[in-house]
């Protein structure tokens, strides 16, 4: 023993802790509540019928989330450790979820900093005047604007074209975009200096990252309040439909996005609570942390939906104008005679004497339910949606930056639990080399991701992006999902979990937490995923490219994956999780050759977690 | 002789009494070398709009032929050879520009529309108007050269974040090295006295009396009394 205990203070350090619980609760809110609370929820809500939406989406978090999320905090403190040594500890067949959650942590943290990255380079073009998406730029010859921007819109060229550089397709690669290789850099030196001394500077940055986009939230709506349209954005999305609620895709939807919006199965939050003391409260903990998650959530969307608003009405205003104008020209009516307000009854009498006038004039129909109508979700909302709107905000410059810098923080927080969720577990496997100090292995990490994420700055970077967005993320998660729980409260027994949560908190859980882990839980993820399968495997695998020589551009092109890129989205959302049945296959061998008992008194050097007898029971 | 002198004077009558008319002939909508003007002073100035009137307009025949002179770069042209016609309520109208040399001959369309490009800031801001609230229909205002800095602004911001962040980077890593090389001073320092170990140990914060034997850390859950 006295050997062993060497080896664990090999430099004579315990297990670091948490300054104070103010930082713990940050960092896991931080974590929780990332970009999709700002442009997924809003978007989710808006098409699914909006204040009906909150119904299955509360009800996913009451049943799923946050069971989910009070075990994940639960083990962690209990065990210390983190993923993949917690999951050994429960049972050590199960040790491959550990392993999964660290591969599919890693898989995220690629291309979740490249988003962090695009924020960066929006950030830094906010410094301008005029902002460099309100206008088109000259084409070479100084006699016209460029011929893509005129024909899509300067929001748009500045995405796909001065941003992402993108190629028409997914063969072509395209090279490396040079500001994007800087912006990413960028990012990964942020992480790496939060990083540094792990959770003392993350303690300290997550005071900032944590709670800087509520108060840029509260800037943004007590702005876009006073916006002229932002009252029709808000009818808009809160008008409950009560109808969608029997679609089935809604449900379907709710639970997935609770799901990954909580960010559970990442292996993020049993690291973090792992560095409290095991007397902690972690119930409080999980329920505050998923509560303050959704209401942030609900929160997000009124200034979203009244910028929105407030963009569609532009747009509508804008449009009427055009037609304004191009009556005013064609009968030579007195300037501003026509204005908005008496637009239809000018409108009619002219057509009524001039018909076919008024009708070679080609006037577009402007109605304002067709602006609102155009929502958009993800990068689209933030980076043209959003754009486009701020534009049209006077004192453009303050919002754009104030907004980027929103995103920026809850990106960076939530990139602390992805990143945790590799650091911990290889520590804890005792990877590190012993004369390695930690800051140069999480250089190392931080380089290696840097270097691998450069596939993001190709110029069809962005399609690999949604590639690992749709495939890493989604699937793989609800499988760790399903296998933490089912561990939890079947292998390791909901009689000895109960046990350690009296011990934490002082007292056993009540009858809903119990329910919820044998039954409810379970029968919903098994039943969200396989249903998500199903849906997934239903549409086809397609994907949206911007080709200005599409017939149709600016619409995207709908393009069908070639062949070797389906076969890479099936690897990816299959390699992470084929941990599971290997590392339980391997154990099995082992513990048949009889080598394993020793492996994990070795490894396991907790009194509490006597999986000895386990394994002897299941000999 | 008397005869021939009424017959010139009626001539110099006539052609005095005809010349508006003629230059009025020439002036005409769809002029092949005219060009059509659209003012739209309520877009442009809103509350502060001024009225269109005969007083504006005689401004607009001297700014062109302000335009005209600078162009040419004479100053043989007046307001008299600017010519407008067909004034509409839009406020829109058709003007020419005829030769002072000559008033039967027009001048050409091009030479107009360089004339009127060379100074269009100047005939602008005569008006308070804009290029687009002042249009000369068939002249296409000259786009705005973009102001193109030598070092793109965001590379600016970057070098401040990325500067800043390296030199936390360094700091903080420097200090973690200091902190290091002191605690290996302070245990090389003691390590003869085995006591003074003991007591220090607990001051570093570094349990360097044994293993931190987690066993141990429950206990009072089962000593209640």
């Amino acid at each position: 023993m006295p050997e062993e205990g060497m080896e664990d203070n090999k430099e004579g350090e315990e297990r670091p802790k948490w300054n104070n619980k103010a930082e713990y609760l940050l960092t896991c809110i931080g974590f929780a509540v990332g970009l999709g609370n700002v442009w997924r929820f809003p978007y989710l809500c808006q098409i699914y019928g909006g204040g009906a939406f909150l119904i299955p989406y509360l009800i996913a978090l009451v049943f799923q989330g946050l069971p989910l999320l009070y075990l994940e905090l639960a083990i962690g403190q209990r065990l210390r450790m983190g993923s993949i040594g917690v999951w050994n500890s429960i049972s050590p067949y199960l040790g491959g979820v550990g392993v999964a959650s660290m591969l599919v942590s890693f898989c995220v943290s690629l291309f979740y900093n490249t988003i962090v990255a695009w924020v960066l380079w929006y950030l830094f073009n906010s410094f301008q005047e005029p902002l460099p998406w309100s206008q088109c730029p000259l084409n070479h010859n100084n006699t016209g604007y460029v011929e893509e921007c005129v024909e899509s819109t300067p929001v748009n060229y500045f995405w796909y074209r001065q941003t992402l550089n993108i190629t028409p397709n997914m063969e072509t690669s395209g090279s490396l975009q040079w500001w994007l290789v800087v912006s990413l850099a960028t990012a990964w030196s942020i992480v790496y200096i939060c990083f540094v001394r792990g959770i003392k500077t993350i303690g300290k940055a997550v005071y900032v990252t944590a709670t800087f986009p509520y108060l840029v939230l509260t800037i943004f709506l007590v702005r876009a309040l006073t916006l002229p349209g932002a009252y029709e954005g808000l009818i808009y999305l809160f008008t409950p439909d009560w109808e969608i609620l029997k679609n089935p895709q809604v449900w379907l939807d709710a639970a997935t996005q609770i799901f990954f919006s909580l960010s559970v199965a990442f292996g993020g939050l049993i690291s973090f609570s792992s560095y409290n003391s095991q007397k902690n409260n972690c119930e409080k903990d999980a329920v505050l942390v998923g509560v303050i998650n959704s209401a942030t959530s609900i929160y997000a969307s009124i200034p979203i939906f009244a910028i929105l608003g407030f963009k569609a009405h532009t747009n509508y205003v804008t449009c009427l104008n055009g037609n304004i104008l191009a009556l005013t020209n064609e009968f030579d009516i007195s300037d501003m005679n026509i204005t908005v307000e008496n637009y239809e009854q000018w409108f009619d009498s002219l057509n009524g004497t001039h018909p076919s006038r008024v009708s070679d004039l080609k006037l577009k129909t402007c109605d304002l339910q067709t602006f609102l109508d155009q929502s958009a979700s993800g990068t689209g909302l933030a980076f043209i949606v959003f754009t486009e709107a701020v534009i049209s905000m006077p004192g453009s410059q303050v919002w754009a930056v104030l907004f980027f810098i929103m995103l920026f923080s809850l990106g960076l927080s939530s990139m602390f639990g992805n990143l945790e969720g590799i650091l911990t577990p290889l520590h804890d496997l005792k990877l590190v080399p012993k004369w390695m100090p930690n800051e140069l292995f999480t250089a190392i990490i931080c380089l290696l991701l840097f270097l691998m994420a450069l596939i993001f700055c190709l110029g069809s970077g962005n399609y690999w992006l949604e590639i690992f967005n749709s495939y890493v993320g989604s699937v793989p998660f609800l499988i760790i999902a399903f296998f933490e729980i089912i561990a939890v409260a079947y292998i390791y027994g909901i009689g000895r979990f109960s046990d350690d949560l009296e011990f934490m908190t002082g007292h056993r859980p009540n009858i809903f937490w119990k329910v919820c882990w044998l039954v409810i839980s379970p029968l919903m993820l098994f039943v969200v995923l396989v249903a998500y399968v199903a849906v997934q495997a239903q549409t086809p695998p397609t994907y949206a490219a911007w080709n200005p020589d599409y017939v149709n551009f600016p619409n995207t092109e709908v393009l069908p994956y070639p062949d070797w890129v389906f076969a890479i989205c099936v690897l990816l959302s299959s390699v992470p999780v084929i941990s599971i049945p290997l590392v339980a296959i391997y154990r099995l061998i082992c513990c048949m050759s009889g080598r394993h008992s020793k492996d994990s008194l070795h490894n396991n050097p907790n009194p509490y977690a006597n999986e000895d007898y386990v394994v002897e029971l299941l000999l | 002789m008397r005869c021939l002198r009424m017959l010139v004077r009626i001539l110099v009558l006539l052609y005095l009494a005809g010349a508006p008319a003629l230059a009025q002939t020439l002036c005409q909508p769809n002029a092949s070398n005219g060009y059509r003007v659209r003012i739209s002073i309520k877009t442009a100035l809103g509350n502060q709009a001024y009225e269109w009137n005969e007083n504006e307009m005689f401004l607009f025949r001297a700014t062109m032929a302000f335009a005209m002179r600078r162009y040419y770069k004479t100053e043989t042209y007046n307001v008299d050879n600017i010519i407008v016609c067909n004034q509409t309520r839009r406020v829109s109208f058709w003007f020419v520009v005829i030769s002072p040399e000559n008033p039967t001959m027009l001048i050409p369309k091009a030479d107009v529309e360089k004339a009127v490009s060379m100074s269009r800031h100047r005939i602008n801001n005569a008006f308070l108007l804009t290029d687009r609230t002042l249009e000369f229909l068939g002249i296409y205002p000259t786009l705005a050269e973009p102001v193109n800095p030598d070092t793109p602004p965001w590379l600016i911001v970057f070098g401040v974040v990325i500067g800043a962040v390296f030199a936390g980077i360094i700091a903080l890593l420097v200090s973690s090295l200091l902190q290091k090389r002191r605690k290996e001073k302070g245990m090389m320092e003691d390590g003869q006295d085995e006591e003074d170990r003991q007591m220090k140990g607990v001051e570093n914060g570094i349990n360097l009396d044994g293993i931190y034997n987690r066993g141990f850390t429950d206990d009072d859950r089962f000593t209640k009394l």
